[in-house]
């Protein structure tokens, strides 16, 4: 299966460790990703809150791109690039007048012949929890995990198209399937508060240790996400006395699947992850 | 009213044409008015003030207005005090209100408008980080096409005067190895600066 690939600014940075366990776990899925060419960053949180039409052109450009490629399915592993993505998508189906403007801002033609999806959505609905549990070599027993699917890959539900946008499950059915105890909690599609973790660190701080709070309330060793965003805030900001290991998705399906690389990418988180999945006999 | 161009859909009342805002040649736009038609969807006189956004708003809790008082604000016509307040730039964008919405009030969207008025009205922001820190985001796209993390986050401190913050969570991500000053650039940063002309708000 050929999958167009769009991994964004933070991928290639802070979210280093996102990008490598989502190319593991594609190679041994199957999944062939080939790199939107020459590709540019969506605009995120900053393009959309000081300009509407820059919100749209950026990602604009990226879809007109992906559209040319072979593949239909282009898959956007960070959750806010995925919301922009789709949200540009949605004005330019939905308002021709704009359509035409972008195209001409752009300099290319929109098609909308290309699939925005992330990677959960793709491990469900394209690979098949059946043809994933096959592949699991080591059950991640005794792993305890709340599954925090953030705001952006969820809302606006409309746009996102995410199942079950207030209680989502697809995350909690993937992690059971690698055999992880998923806690259920009431806080999957709470805010962290995205990008204010820069310029109020304080209330990012109050949000992220009501996550943390309820988490070990709900019976939790570790926390489960698909966002950057959400990444950073919850294994930085938390205070001291909550912290909890936080992983992406993708570094447990490594885990589970025996796939090499886990161990760097550990290495790579603030909370140190190793303690916990040392003492569960996982690495 | 057959023929005219309509400027906001409304519910329950007549539909607004270019006819019904001026008054001998002069602009009689309300802030409302002007709102609603840069939100260009629903209006927000649907709004009957359940309070639901306020309820599920994770930074209700920070905020100087609630969003919930925003929406009346703006019916009210409280221009000076909406775009001088601190919560439009707090609002995170989460998206929880106009999911939860009853009458289908795009508030997030609302809260964009808000902000792009209130940089187009000159007076800058009550949150004077968060919108450098935006500056500084879409900077770094304009010369790169692609954010780099640790330049991005210079400029940032720069502008903002927020020099220290950080600084230890900076040096170990940098020991790490996740953060680097030489990042991949897009290449055709010609269209990349081309989109950021043509999108300029006047």
């Amino acid at each position: 299966m050929k999958v167009s690939y769009y991994p964004g600014c933070s991928l290639h940075g802070t979210a280093k460790e996102y990008d490598q366990s989502v190319k593991a776990m594609s190679r041994a899925l199957g999944i062939e990703l080939k790199e939107v060419e020459d590709w540019s960053c969506c605009g995120a949180t900053s393009a959309h809150s000081t300009n509407f039409k820059l919100s749209v052109a950026l990602p604009a450009r990226n879809l007109m791109i992906a559209e040319k490629c072979e593949a239909k399915e282009v898959m956007v592993p960070c959750a806010a690039c995925f919301n922009r993505f789709k949200m540009a998508q949605h004005h330019l189906e939905h308002d021709q007048s704009l359509k035409k403007e972008v195209e001409g801002i752009v300099g290319q033609q929109y098609t909308g012949g290309v699939k925005v999806k992330n990677p959960i959505d793709i491990l469900v609905s394209d690979v098949g929890l059946d043809a994933l549990a096959k592949k699991v070599t080591k059950k991640l027993s005794g792993l305890k995990p709340v599954s925090y699917y953030g705001c952006l890959l969820v809302r606006p539900p409309e746009v996102c198209q995410f199942e079950n946008y207030e209680n989502p499950y697809m995350l909690d059915d993937i992690l059971k399937v690698l055999g992880a105890d998923v806690k259920p909690w009431s806080y999957k599609t709470d805010c962290c508060g995205g990008s204010l973790t820069i310029s109020r660190t304080d209330i990012v701080g109050k949000l992220v240790d009501k996550l943390m709070t309820m988490a070990r309330e709900a019976g939790a060793n570790c926390v489960v996400t698909a966002c950057p965003v959400c990444m950073t805030n919850l294994d930085a900001r938390a205070s001291e006395n909550l912290r909890l290991p936080v992983f992406y998705f993708t570094e447990l399906v490594a885990l589970a699947l025996g796939l090499q690389g886990t161990p760097t990418w550990f290495k790579l988180h603030n909370v140190d992850p190793v303690p916990l999945v040392s003492s569960l006999g996982l690495v | 009213m057959t023929g005219k161009k309509i400027l906001v859909k409304s519910y329950g009342c007549l539909p607004l044409t270019e006819d019904d805002r001026t008054v001998n040649g002069v602009n009689m736009k309300t802030f409302l008015e002007e709102v609603n038609e840069k939100i260009n969807g629903v209006a927000i006189q649907r709004c009957y003030h359940c309070r639901k956004c306020t309820a599920g708003c994770p930074l209700a809790f920070a905020m100087e207005y609630n969003p919930n008082k925003v929406v009346k604000m703006i019916q009210m016509g409280k221009r000076s005090e909406v775009l001088g307040s601190s919560t439009i730039w707090l609002c995170a964008s989460c998206e929880t209100c106009i999911t939860r919405c009853p009458n289908e009030v795009d508030i997030a969207r609302m809260m964009d408008v808000l902000r792009e008025m209130a940089i187009a009205a000159g007076g800058g922001a009550k949150e004077k980080n968060v919108l450098s820190f935006h500056q500084a985001f879409l900077a770094s796209i304009k010369s790169r096409g692609r954010i780099n993390e640790p330049l991005m986050m210079v400029d940032y401190k720069l502008k903002s005067g927020d020099l220290f913050s950080d600084m230890g969570m900076g040096i170990s991500m940098f020991m790490k190895g996740k953060l680097s000053l030489s990042s991949p650039k897009t290449r055709d940063i010609d269209t990349i600066r081309k989109i950021f002309a043509k999108t300029k708000n006047p």
